[in-house]
């Protein structure tokens, strides 16, 4: 059924789920939401399985408009979401009725919100997910960002007994300003022994070149050691990677691309991407070096507290 | 006699969930069998734990989810699949047939292909068309295979200043490579003729038409059955 429509779409708002799996060997990346505890959160608060698709918000929002009563959730970067100009809070759900006007003006904390409905947007699946992937023109609406005039659909009615679904403090993510990621050295980490200390010390920013596909970073050079190759026979690259190409800076991949040729320094733990996922451009970053077993630790700790969650907002 | 094979396979971490499998150096036949049989093998009975197997040139990834394997567990049983014979020699793999209309329109970069090696347009598609191209690999955008064997009479520099837009479908050169593009994409090929086929097609049952270990075999046709195949492809 139509749930809004798009008065205005904000900077780049995009339909997402958790990815779609399964294809990498095909040349297709994962895509989905950057920030899946956001995107799994939203999920549970509008009382839906935690992969529905979702609406990507990235620093300025859209203003939507009901056609229909449904439950909302905002999550991820606080955007100052208003309905019918009152404010309402993010990380709980909300209940609108038709004709309501909703405001997501623009992030003052984290960088990418997420807003569920119950029943999740209703875009075709393609190739087993909802997932927009606008570079290959594919998936969410139309293979492309929400534009003024675009109608959303939502899928089967859910009624929740409870309208008002709250997360507990505790578990709300703080988006600090300056931002560490951890990560573990490889799979080039031979390529860069005399940068490697230096790399895990100094301070980067976030450029605005970033995107869904990598998070671009300024800082000091990362050198290659002498007689390092540049480039590498092209190989499988994952989310989290941080290359290094040719003019020393270094990028974080994230979730649009399969395979690469340049040398990767070190790769941001699982536990962490969410971080970069809500780093403005402008913010500075630091790395950490962590052992594997630190890495799987912190991957267990985060699922114990999803679970958590799940238990609550059930 | 030197081999770019290992002996036994080599182990990469790239992050807390993926696990690179190096097989040799280089970008060798010999190399790019084993990857694909080992990862085949692999996906056809994986070990606990293990999402996605993602072969490549020289090297394949294990994408596996932390919470049900690890990479020590992985080592031991990868390494013990590549110790045991197969049941039975590995799929060879089809020969998949690309129709191309080469030059004109389609293949914007033919005449400076031509100069570059002194061919002339049908002693270009002649040779590019004449032998098959073993598919090594598939990444950059979907469906981008990266083919083996071009001849060597082909040879083209890249473009200096790379287009920002080349049509899905196009078929190019670049340096030693040849390869096709199946999404619009920017890039610094040669381009030298197009085919009417969709190479990814998203919403298509199968949206590919290949995959690693195949073999692509050009076929030159006419602009008016490119038009035509074009139409069928699309109605």
């Amino acid at each position: 059924m139509e749930i809004f429509t798009v008065k205005n779409p904000g900077a780049l708002t995009t339909i997402q789920d958790l990815g779609r799996f399964g294809f990498l060997e095909m040349g297709v990346p994962r895509s989905g939401a950057l920030d899946s505890f956001a995107c799994r959160v939203a999920n549970l608060l509008a009382g839906n399985p935690e992969n529905r698709a979702v609406l990507e918000i990235t620093i300025t929002g859209p203003t939507l408009v009901a056609m229909a009563e449904a439950e909302i959730a905002l999550t991820g970067a606080e955007m100052g979401m208003t309905v019918n100009s009152n404010p309402v809070g993010s990380w709980r759900t909300t209940r609108v009725q038709k004709g309501d006007i909703v405001r997501i003006p623009r992030a003052s904390s984290g960088c990418r919100a997420y807003l569920a409905v119950n029943g999740g947007f209703d875009v075709p699946l393609v190739m087993k997910s909802r997932s927009t992937f606008v570079r290959a023109d594919f998936g969410g609406l139309k293979g492309r960002g929400l534009v003024k005039g675009d109608l959303l659909k939502k899928g089967e009615d859910i009624v929740l007994p409870e309208p008002s679904r709250i997360l507990p403090a505790q578990f709300i993510p703080e988006y600090r300003k300056e931002i560490v990621l951890r990560a573990i050295p490889g799979p080039q980490d031979n390529f860069f022994r005399n940068a490697a200390d230096s790399f895990f010390t100094t301070r980067y920013e976030v450029t605005a070149q970033s995107d869904r596909m990598g998070c671009r970073l300024r800082g000091p050079l990362v050198e290659h050691d002498p007689g390092a190759p540049r480039s590498i026979i092209t190989e499988p690259v994952t989310p989290g990677n941080i290359q290094i190409p040719a003019d020393g800076q270094p990028i974080i991949l994230l979730v649009e691309q399969t395979t690469g040729g340049y040398s990767k320094i070190a790769t941001v733990i699982t536990a962490d991407m969410g971080g970069i996922a809500q780093a403005m451009p402008g913010s500075p970053v630091r790395f950490k070096r962590v052992s594997i077993e630190e890495a799987h630790r912190l991957y267990r700790e985060d699922e114990n507290r999803l679970q958590k969650i799940r238990k609550i907002l059930r | 006699m030197s081999s770019n094979l290992y002996d036994t396979v080599r182990f990469r971490l790239s992050g807390d969930c993926s696990l690179l499998v190096d097989c040799g150096e280089g970008i060798d036949p010999l190399v790019n069998r084993k990857v694909l049989s080992l990862s085949s093998r692999l996906r056809e009975n994986p070990p606990r734990g293990v999402q996605n197997v993602v072969p490549a040139y020289r090297c394949f990834a294990v994408i596996y989810d932390p919470l049900r394997t690890n990479p020590v567990a992985l080592k031991s049983e990868i390494i013990s699949i590549e110790n045991t014979k197969p049941d039975a020699n590995p799929p060879e793999g089809e020969v998949v047939f690309i129709p191309v209309c080469y030059g004109g329109e389609f293949g914007p970069d033919i005449d400076f292909v031509s100069s570059v090696t002194g061919l002339k347009l049908e002693e270009i598609m002649e040779i590019h068309s004449s032998c098959e191209y073993p598919v090594y690999m598939i990444g950059f955008t979907p469906g981008f295979c990266y083919l083996g064997g071009m001849n060597e009479r082909l040879r083209a520099p890249r473009r200096e200043t790379p287009r920002l837009s080349i049509p899905a479908g196009s078929v190019g050169i670049a340096e030693t490579q040849t390869g096709m593009y199946p999404v619009e994409s920017p890039g610094g090929w040669q381009i030298i003729g197009k085919t009417p086929f969709r190479l990814f097609a998203p919403e298509r049952e199968n949206p590919f038409l290949y995959k690693a270990g195949d073999r692509i075999r050009f076929e030159p046709i006419s602009s008016s059955e490119f038009r035509r195949l074009y139409e069928k492809e699309r109605s």
